[in-house]
């Protein structure tokens, strides 16, 4: 256990200190290490935690960069203040898709779910109510501010992308040991049994989706205001495909899996970017092999454990 | 006072009717057992009490409250656990976090009071954690607290599923087939297991093929053939109904 802790503790460290040795390029791909880490985070609560199939999870991120890039050019409004706009927006959004949807099993949900993301993607190609930008997408976005402070340059945002990453881990990781957490757990176990032991399975699992959505909206918000212009092609299948194969192949509904997933499966590409062509053929190797030698992942979840201290044998009576 | 009344309960699927207009009733603090051939309707008069399928006539009404048609896990809230014939555990989870999962309709608190850990919510796990460690001991399962439930004995498994239902704080608990698969010794185990549960002024309904464990604890005996009621009363009068001998061994010409 104490082993762990030095591990992640040196990792932490590590990751505090890396933009002071990287060149503006590395520490960019950071950044979107970091960005995906928020949205593979987010997604492992609705695939790893209650195991939904969801391929549509770009739709949540788009709903909330548009969200954020549309009030901010509009309205002017600071793009920090924006981050709970784009949650409410992303999770509002995911409640009305996920209502008439959310009683479909396994592989139609699956189906259903990748719907549900090309149509908002052709939504906003068609520049729907006039305010997406169509095809060309929303440019001029206000970087974000904090105090008088403009973060603007790729390190400047490494921290604050990081940042959010530590917090979006210090909840989820409360959350996986909670109430809720437990619930999505059963349910994804066996959802029958779930309700038979007095879980309401459809709150729960319109719950995650709401919360998976709400993150994955937030995550739009700074990719957002980390690029200035956003576009429908950033939200595009290929990035629910992203996000959903980190999830499974990190580890489904392991928090430190989810995060080297999202290394390996963005930071690699770019390690390999001389071998040009050959990287993504070996890169998908790769998925098929981990797939059919370790289906679990390859950080899978340590069982919770819980205090228990047996003192006598208790017996209870009326 | 009768603490569960099935009215004329019918339910078909497709053209196989599963069960025909059953009426009874189950006396608070009592043992009930629901016995019948293979086929004979006795699952699915579960899952019509316990809200897994909807009757198509006839109602049910538990504690004075109409609970037909209701959804499961608000028929368990009012207090309704269950077991399953088939095992139906959460297999990748700890036995604790098992029977936690009964614990959870007596819990209130949701995401935000877990990611900001208010002192409601550690106050309700702390509660919650040390009541599912009694519901284990008084299975009999407090050593295996922290193993994974796919890692328990079959007996065990069935144990764990007891004290899950347990855990809801049922008034009324619905066993089905508690005894397959356990060995003689676990069984006799567990008819004092089913008496203790009573003692707790816990209301039993149990299917059962074991006809030993069926006549040793029930009070009462409901016997089910083709989806009808034939028989109902205590053991000794249902070991001498005749038609209650003609379905199980069939008549002599």
């Amino acid at each position: 256990m104490n082993k762990k802790l030095y591990i992640y503790g040196a990792i932490s460290v590590l990751l505090a200190v890396a933009p002071f040795f990287l060149n503006a390029y590395w520490v960019d791909v950071l950044n979107m290490i970091g960005i995906y880490a928020i949205l593979a985070l987010s997604l492992n609560l609705i695939v790893g935690h209650a195991g939904l199939f969801n391929l549509g999870h770009a739709a949540f991120y788009a709903v909330g960069a548009y969200t954020a890039a549309i009030l901010n050019t509009k309205f002017g409004i600071p793009i920090l203040w924006l981050l709970p706009a784009s949650a409410l927006a992303a999770g509002l959004f995911a409640l009305i898709i996920a209502r008439p949807i959310i009683h479909l099993r396994g592989d139609y949900l699956c189906i259903a779910t990748i719907g549900a993301g090309e149509i908002v993607r052709i939504a906003l190609i068609n520049d729907i109510f006039g305010i997406t930008g169509g095809p060309n997408g929303i440019f001029g976005i206000a970087r974000p501010v904090v105090f008088d402070f403009v973060i603007r340059r790729p390190h400047e945002f490494y921290y604050f992308i990081w940042l959010f990453v530590a917090v979006t881990i210090f909840f989820f990781r409360r959350l996986e040991n909670s109430r809720f957490g437990r619930a999505l757990n059963y349910l994804r176990e066996d959802e029958v049994a779930a309700e038979g032991s007095g879980i309401n399975t459809t709150h729960y699992k319109l719950g995650c989706f709401v919360l998976g959505a709400a993150w994955a909206g937030m995550a739009g918000d700074i990719f957002a205001a980390k690029m200035t212009i956003i576009a429908p092609e950033s939200f595009n299948f290929w990035e629910s495909v992203v996000m959903f194969a980190i999830v499974i192949l990190g580890g489904s509904g392991s928090i430190p899996g989810v995060l080297l997933g999202s290394f390996l499966f963005v930071g690699l590409p770019e390690m390999f970017r001389d071998f040009a062509d050959a990287r993504m053929m070996i890169f998908g190797l790769a998925m098929i092999i981990m797939m059919i030698f370790r289906t679990q992942g390859i950080l899978p979840p340590t069982p919770r454990t819980y205090p228990v201290e047996i003192t006598e044998k208790a017996r209870v009576h009326g | 006072m009768s603490l569960l009344t099935l009215k004329n309960l019918t339910k078909s699927f497709g053209g196989l009717m599963a069960v025909n207009d059953v009426s009874f009733d189950v006396e608070e603090g009592s043992i009930i057992g629901l016995i019948g051939p293979n086929g004979a309707g006795k699952t699915t008069v579960f899952n019509l009490i316990t809200g897994n399928h909807r009757p198509d006539r006839g109602e049910i009404i538990f504690n004075g409250i109409h609970i037909t048609g209701m959804l499961t896990h608000r028929i368990v809230s009012l207090g309704i656990g269950r077991t399953f014939q088939t095992i139906r555990l959460f297999q990748n989870l700890t036995a604790l976090e098992n029977v936690l999962a009964g614990r959870h309709a007596r819990m209130k608190s949701g995401a935000t009071g877990a990611m900001l850990r208010t002192p409601g919510q550690k106050r309700e796990e702390r509660d919650a954690l040390a009541s599912a460690l009694r519901e284990l001991s008084f299975v009999g399962l407090q050593e295996q607290a922290n193993q994974l439930a796919r890692n328990l004995s079959y007996g065990n498994q069935r144990l764990l599923e007891i004290a899950r239902a347990l855990a809801t704080e049922p008034r009324l608990v619905i066993l089905d087939e508690p005894a397959s698969g356990m060995n003689e010794q676990e069984t006799t185990l567990l008819i004092d297991l089913i008496r203790m549960i009573r003692d707790r002024k816990i209301t039993i309904l149990l299917i059962e093929h074991d006809m030993s464990l069926v006549m040793r604890a029930c009070e009462r005996i409901v016997v089910l053939e083709y989806g009808s009621k034939i028989a109902e009363g205590p053991p000794s009068a249902i070991k001498e109904d005749p038609k209650v001998i003609e379905a199980y061994l069939g008549t002599g010409d």
